[in-house]
């Protein structure tokens, strides 16, 4: 039972994706929808990234000083550390964690409800592919903006660890900026970012595809927005894993 | 005019339209009444093509839309305009934008052309001064004539309404049945309305289609509904003691 609803659904996530990657009725309408998703769902994640990153960066920087006592390892070893966390996990799989949540049930929730209020069989019955039209600004959008959210991640992140450095007297500032500079790997922040292209493509459509298919009513678009954080996150997991797997051997 | 012949629809094993026949005329108001359940949305789905029945003819001025692939219903659903329940309008779009939506889509007309028809449809439905509020800023009255002055923007040869009046008061009801019957006439369009309501049905029903249990139970216009001699009908259309002095005083 629970093997066929899936295969179902994967079925149908599949046919989903093959109508959203058609062409557009109207390019101008899709590059105007793409800037309004940029900014609704990129843009507007900007302040939640920032916090977080200042926090996370200052926490795992606190952690790494209180978990490196020992006399046989350099001081800088707490920015070297806090970077390569920060850059390798915290900086995509963490954060696109945490914008499943609040951009996943964005997406999901306002699809739904388009579908709840007949304005997506309106779509239909104009001849409009409302697929297309609706979902693929949304995924070019938080696609192509992912890296950016990424890089302000990583400075946030850094900036938050320095912040330690010159507000408590855990660790000297120049540790702590030399650590961040030693043994640096250029590929790690290219990981990142082609991670993030992966997560960013799970989220927008996995949340579309909840969205989209809701039966029923108000009740439903709250399932659907459940569903969909959830679904996401445990393939942006699932793709964590494949990822490193295939891109740090 | 759409002609629908024989069609059947089942859903797993429970059939809801049974051989449904039917004509819809050109500038008349064709309603499709029936209680709930009967049978109604689906077929008034099977003709905009939402649902496939399994077998029968559904013929748009004698093009078969059971037989046309996707590219064609594409195209033929540009000739359609279609008013829901709930207006469907879109929420994150103005009065303008909503009725300016399919003219952006479907044609290459310049910004002002546009604009300037989609003004002219939105004081055909009489709501001249609202079109740059946004659809939760105006009552369900005047989302109603939003949505349509929106499904007549691309001048549609056919024109759906699914239950135009639930949710209104009666004079608002009335307000709408007349513009839909007048648009009907003015623009020679076919026009299909599902509904419940029977003072549409009397008063703008020129083709009354009732489907009863899945079958196409009695055809007539408002006139001849109050000499029906069909028991199903008269109670559906009579269930109330005010449409039963209704009858009694027009059967005088």
């Amino acid at each position: 039972m629970w093997i066929n609803s899936t295969l179902s659904s994967t079925g149908q996530y599949c046919l989903f994706i093959s109508r959203i990657f058609s062409l557009p009725d109207r390019w101008s309408v899709f590059f105007k929808r793409t800037v309004q998703e940029i900014s609704k769902l990129g843009i507007d994640s900007i302040p939640l990234v920032i916090i977080i990153s200042i926090f996370m960066g200052a926490v795992c920087t606190i952690q790494m000083q209180m978990n490196t006592t020992s006399p046989l390892m350099p001081a800088y070893t707490v920015g070297l550390a806090t970077r390569d966390i920060v850059l390798l996990e915290f900086s995509n799989s963490i954060l696109c964690l945490i914008l499943a949540g609040k951009v996943g049930s964005n997406i999901a929730s306002e699809i739904g409800t388009m579908r709840v209020t007949e304005q997506i069989d309106a779509l239909e019955i104009m001849g409009v592919n409302s697929a297309n039209y609706l979902v693929l600004p949304k995924i070019v959008a938080f696609v192509l903006f992912m890296p950016v959210l990424v890089i302000f991640c990583i400075g946030t992140s850094l900036f938050g660890g320095c912040c330690v450095a010159i507000f408590t007297d855990m660790i000297s500032l120049s540790k702590f900026i030399y650590g961040l500079q030693a043994l640096f790997n250029e590929w790690y922040v290219w990981y990142g970012i082609i991670k993030c292209f992966f997560f960013a493509f799970i989220i927008a459509s996995i949340s579309s595809y909840f969205g989209y298919y809701i039966k029923g009513g108000a009740l439903e678009v709250g399932k659907a927005s459940t569903n969909a954080v959830v679904t996401s996150s445990i393939l942006i997991l699932l793709f964590d894993v494949i990822l490193t797997k295939l891109l740090l051997q | 005019m759409i002609e629908v012949k024989n069609i059947t629809k089942s859903f797993e094993d429970k059939t809801i339209l049974h051989d449904v026949s039917a004509t819809f005329y050109t500038g008349k108001t064709n309603l499709i009444i029936g209680q709930s359940g009967s049978g109604k949305t689906v077929l008034m789905k099977s003709i905009i093509g939402l649902i496939r029945p399994e077998v029968g003819e559904i013929l748009y001025d004698g093009r078969d839309l059971m037989k046309m692939n996707q590219k064609q219903i594409k195209e033929i659903r540009k000739e359609i305009g279609m008013l829901f329940q709930g207006s469907a309008l879109f929420d994150s779009e103005t009065v303008l934008g909503n009725v300016m939506f399919p003219l952006v889509m479907f044609t290459n007309k310049s910004r002002e052309e546009m604009v300037e028809r989609a003004m002219f449809c939105i004081s055909r439905v009489n709501l001249s001064g609202a079109e740059n509020k946004y659809p939760s800023e105006i009552s369900g009255g005047m989302q109603k004539r939003v949505a349509i002055a929106r499904a007549i923007a691309l001048n549609p040869k056919y024109l759906f309404c699914d239950e135009p009046n639930s949710g209104l008061d009666p004079k608002t009801s009335i307000l709408i049945d007349e513009l839909l019957s007048d648009i009907t006439h003015e623009y020679n369009i076919t026009t299909i309305i599902n509904t419940h309501d029977m003072n549409s049905v009397l008063g703008i029903g020129e083709n009354i289609i009732f489907i009863n249990k899945g079958h196409k139970d009695w055809v007539g216009d408002s006139k001849a509904i109050y000499h029906a001699d069909n028991d199903a009908i008269n109670d559906f259309v009579f269930a109330t003691h005010l449409f039963r002095q209704v009858r009694e005083m027009h059967n005088k």
